[in-house]
Parts: structure tokens; sequence; C-alpha cells
């Protein structure tokens, strides 16, 4: 089931965001020429300070609003119909069990619990859940509920899956737990991600680029390869290139806030 | 050499080892669950033995209160008149309470899909609420030839706003996110509403049900009141009415028992149908140990 990951730089183009405004009231201006380019198989890290229109990017890409101006441009065709989203919180039904929570998405297509239980089941071993089927959300852990989310987003093997903060709640050791996962998920799926993040070393630890944004209209400032071969692990989180990343990220995020500080 | 080897020895219990703070939790626990059947019951008992005792001790003659004594007599006595009485206001009621429900359901849905259908009809829907229905009841007698179905309309009229309110409210409240989901997946209006609007609407549509229930019982009591004794079909008010009109107080005590006893049992099988809809998934059914 799974896709094959091209290295970097051979990786065809899946979405294309050109010059996009997003202006709410006719005032706040969101987002403003605002361009990016996702490539089958990346994954990208929406990185910047809170406000700066993270997630009005992500909403515009997953079709819940539409661009003041510019285009989103799908290639392919398939468009947002083949998408998965974790959001910050694990928004789970909190009337339906485990099982039925990841069943959604095929339910809503029409497909009955039978015909795709062994998938969903697969996916909840993916994700270290396949003992939890039968539980109601608030009988799990704040990580177990964002597992339960990822499961969902997985379960019809999207192409493209958006992450919105997804373990900015959870603590330091679940988190790079998750970090970890994530990982090891996406080899195993070869799905793309656009992950949002505020968290400097998350988004290095994870990303193979790095979308730095300024504030005030949100907008990409900067971009940062890192073409580290996966699975990545404890090695790279102390290796000496990863401080160097994250010292550069730093510094393009200072940069932005500063640019924003200039012009106020 | 390990760790373990260096502690104390400890016995070791096999199964739940209970600290001090885990035993005083597991005596309230205890104590608690005596003291909910046992308080009411002393409490109920301890009222009895007042009334009787000030009956007796006063001399008050029955026709102005009768003893519990004397009720429960009554109400052995007249049970073949009470009775169906009873049947007739419990029938009432829960017609009127099974219309109030499929009509505040059916409006609550319309108005969630309609904002026209909800500017244009709510106002509506408030008038009812406010006009006491002792006001508007005698009309509804003099339009509505059938005596039931008049008493079933006062009775429906009280008892659908709150579920009309709440379970508007509860469609409406759906999270967030869960509605950006059905978008992104695509979901049809009807998905919506059966995947997740009616799901989220389900806990406030039972809160609303627990107070149309009594609301409900109290709109067949009071139209049956406004209809007089002329008609027949005679429920639990008109066998008061007509009570004490004969000065029979006894009797009216045994009916008003019956009635409250009705309005218990309704909150008894509405709170159970909450718990049993709720206890799985919902905050307020569910049930902590700390
Ligand atoms: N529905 C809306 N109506 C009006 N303004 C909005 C709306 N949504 C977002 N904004 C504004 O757009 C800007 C960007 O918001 P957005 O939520 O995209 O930021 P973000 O980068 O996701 O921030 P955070 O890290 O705090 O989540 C903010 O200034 C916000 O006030
Ligand atoms: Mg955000």
């Amino acid at each position: 089931m799974a896709r094959e990951i091209r290295p970097l730089g051979e990786r065809p183009a899946i979405l294309r965001m050109q010059s996009v405004d997003k202006t709410f009231n006719g005032q706040v201006h969101a987002l403003r020429r605002m361009s990016l380019t996702v490539n089958e198989g990346d994954l990208i890290s929406l990185l910047g300070p809170s406000g700066c229109g993270k997630s009005t990017a992500l909403r515009l890409i997953a079709g819940l609003m539409r661009p003041t101006a510019g285009r989103i441009i799908w290639e392919g065709g398939q468009g947002t119909d083949d998408l998965g989203v974790v959001f910050q919180e694990p928004t789970l039904m909190p009337w339906a069990t485990v099982l039925q929570n990841v069943w959604l998405p095929f339910r809503l297509r029409g497909q009955s619990l039978a015909s795709v239980r062994g998938r969903i089941e697969e996916v909840l071993a993916l994700v270290g859940l396949e003992n939890f089927a039968g539980s109601y959300p608030r009988e799990l852990s704040g990580g177990m509920k964002m597992r339960v989310s990822i499961a969902r987003a997985l379960v019809t093997n999207p192409r493209l899956i958006l992450m919105d903060e997804p373990f900015a709640a959870l603590d330091e050791i679940t988190r790079q737990k998750l970090n970890n996962d994530l990982l090891t998920l996406k080899a195993q799926i070869g799905c793309t991600i656009i992950f949002v993040t505020h968290s400097v070393f998350e988004s290095v630890f994870l990303s193979d680029r790095i979308l730095v944004m300024a504030p005030r209209p949100g907008r990409v400032v900067k971009e940062l390869t890192l073409d580290e071969p996966y699975p990545r692990g404890l090695a790279f989180r102390t290796s000496a290139k990863y401080g160097e990343i994250a010292r550069e990220t730093s510094e393009a995020l200072m940069e932005a806030m500063g640019e924003e500080e200039a012009h106020a | 050499m390990s760790l373990a080897d260096d502690r104390p020895s400890e016995t070791v219990i096999d199964g739940a080892a209970f600290d001090a703070e885990e035993e005083r939790h597991a005596r309230a626990k205890r104590l608690e669950a005596v003291g909910k059947w046992a308080l009411p019951t002393i409490v109920v008992v301890l009222t009895l033995y007042g009334w009787d005792r000030v009956v007796a001790i006063n001399h008050i003659p029955h026709y102005i209160l009768p003893s519990p004594g004397l009720v429960a007599e009554t109400l052995v006595k007249d049970w073949g008149t009470l009775f169906p009485s009873m049947l007739v206001t419990l029938k009432i009621t829960l017609m009127a309470l099974s219309v109030a429900v499929i009509g505040g359901v059916a409006l609550a849905i319309l108005f969630t899909q309609s904002k026209f259908a909800e500017m244009a009809f709510f106002p509506y829907a408030v008038i009812l609420q406010v006009t006491p229905i002792v006001s508007v009841a005698p009309l509804i007698f003099i339009y509505v030839d059938n005596r039931i179905v008049a008493l079933l309309i006062c009775a429906w009229v009280v008892a659908f706003f709150p579920i009309l309110a709440n379970t508007t409210l509860g469609l409406k409240s759906a999270d967030h996110n869960l509605r950006d989901l059905m978008t992104i997946y695509r979901a049809s209006r009807w998905q919506r509403l059966r995947y997740l609007q009616l799901p989220s609407a389900l806990p406030y549509f039972l809160g609303g049900l627990r107070i149309a229930g009594g609301l409900s019982l109290i709109g067949a009591v009071v139209a049956e009141y406004v209809a007089g004794t002329g008609g027949i079909g005679s429920g639990l008010a008109f066998r008061i009415l007509e009570a004490g009109y004969r000065l029979n107080i006894p009797r009216m005590f045994a009916a008003l028992f019956l009635i409250a006893f009705l309005g218990v049992v309704i909150f008894m099988v509405t709170t159970a149908l909450n718990w049993f809809l709720l206890h799985k998934w919902h905050e307020s059914a569910v049930k902590r140990d700390v």
C-alpha cells in the first residue's frame, strides 16, 4: 500500500499555492502573497509565531475557506478529495468508540464497518492502539487520543495529510515519542504531510523542508531544506547538523519577528 | 545487586492495596449508598408520623385535614374510581409529551437547517411559551370540540418549548473542528445531522425532556381544571374538583397523592433514560471515583 518516496529534488509537485491573499472582514490581512509548493512525499513544516496565519494557510488548502486573491492549484486533479486532517485537539466524537471514530471517514463514503474493519484494525495497530478499539475517548490519555486522531487521518491512506500543531498540548516526553512514531508511520505509508508548529526543534526533527513564516501580514520568508535520511532518531537529535539547522531556523524566525517590529 | 534488595521487606498485598485515604473514601461511599435511601425514607416516615399526631392531638376533623391513615384508606377504598382517572391523566401526559418530543425535535431540526425558518417561527414558539396556559386554555376548549384533543393541546403547549429550545441549542453546539472535519470529508447534510449534530444534541435534548416530562403533567392537570367538571373523560384533576365540591377531603388528598406519584415516576424514568443513554460518554452522567 505504501507509496515510494523519492529523494528531495526529484519529487513531483502535488499542490501549488500562488501568491495567495486572505483578508478577514476587509481589514485583517492574515496572509499576503503567500506562495508555496508541496511535492509528493514532502514533510513540510510551517513554522512561525502565533497569529502569523499558519492555520489560515491550512484551512485554505483544506478547502474550508477561499482565498481573497491568488490561486491554489492541485496537480493531478484530485484536489481536496483525498485529504487527512489532524487538529490541535484530538477532535474525537465522545459518544463513539475508538473503532467508530476511525471508521468515520469510511462511513461518510458509505462504507460499512464490516467492509473496512480489517483496515481500521491495521491502522490502530500502527499507532499502537490495537487493544483500545472498544474504548471511549474519555477513557484514553491525551497522547492516546491524539494517536486515534492520527489513525483517523491515515485510515483512508490519503495523499496529503494536514496537521495543525497536533502535539502542542502534550508534554515533552509524549511529544518526542509521537514525533518518532509519526516518522515511522510516514515511512510506512509514504504520504505527504504539512505540519504546522511553533516549535523550532520539532520542525527540525521532523521535516525535510521548513517554511518560516512572518506575521502581519503572514507570508513565507525563508525556506530551509534538510536532506537528512529517515528514520531519524536520538543520534540525529544530538548531532551537530541538528544543532546547526536549529540555529539557522531560529535566526530566520528572529529575523521574521524583527521585521514585524520594524514595520510597527 | 538489584535495587529491590536494598528496600526494607514489605508485606505484599495481593490485589487492591488500600491506603488510608482510599479507606476513608470507601467508607464515605458506603455511607452515601446507605444514606441515599435511608435518609429520604426516615424523613418521609417522620413527616407522616408528625402529620398523624397533629391531626390526632388537635382533633382536626377529617373534612379539614384527614390523617395519613385515612388518606391511605380512601386510596384503597376509592381505587375503582381513582385508578382509571390516573390512567386518563397518565395517557394525556404521555401523549402530550410524545407530541412535544416529536414536534420539538422536528422543529429544532428545521430551525438548524434553515435560518429563515428559525427567524420566521421562533417568535411563535416564544409567544406560546410565555403566555400562561390557564389564560389560553378556555379558548382552546371553545375551538376544539374533542375534549381529549383539547387537553392534549394544552399539555403540549406547556411541554414542547424546553424540548425545542434545548434541542436547538444542542444541534448548534457541535464541536467546531468536528464540523470542519465533516466538511473536509464531504459529508452530506443528512450525514452531518445523523453523525454529528444529533449525537451532540442528545444530552441537551435529554435535559429538555426531564423538564418537559414534569411540565406535560402540569399542563394536563391545569387544562383539566380549566375544562371543569362539565365534560366526560375524567382524569385526576377532575376527581379533585369533584371531591372538593362534595367536601370529600380524604379523596382529594388521595388524588393529589396519585398526581405527585405520577410526577415522581416520570422524573425517575427520564432520569434513568438520561443515565442509560449518556453514562458511557457524557461528563454529566459519567461516574468519577475521585
Ligand atoms: N475567522 C477569522 N476572522 C477574523 N480574523 C481571523 C479569523 N481567523 C484568523 N483570523 C486572524 O488571522 C490571523 C492569523 O490567524 P491564524 O489562526 O491563521 O494564526 P496561526 O498562525 O494559526 O496562530 P496560532 O499559532 O496561534 O494558531 C490572526 O491575526 C487572526 O486574528
Ligand atoms: Mg493556529
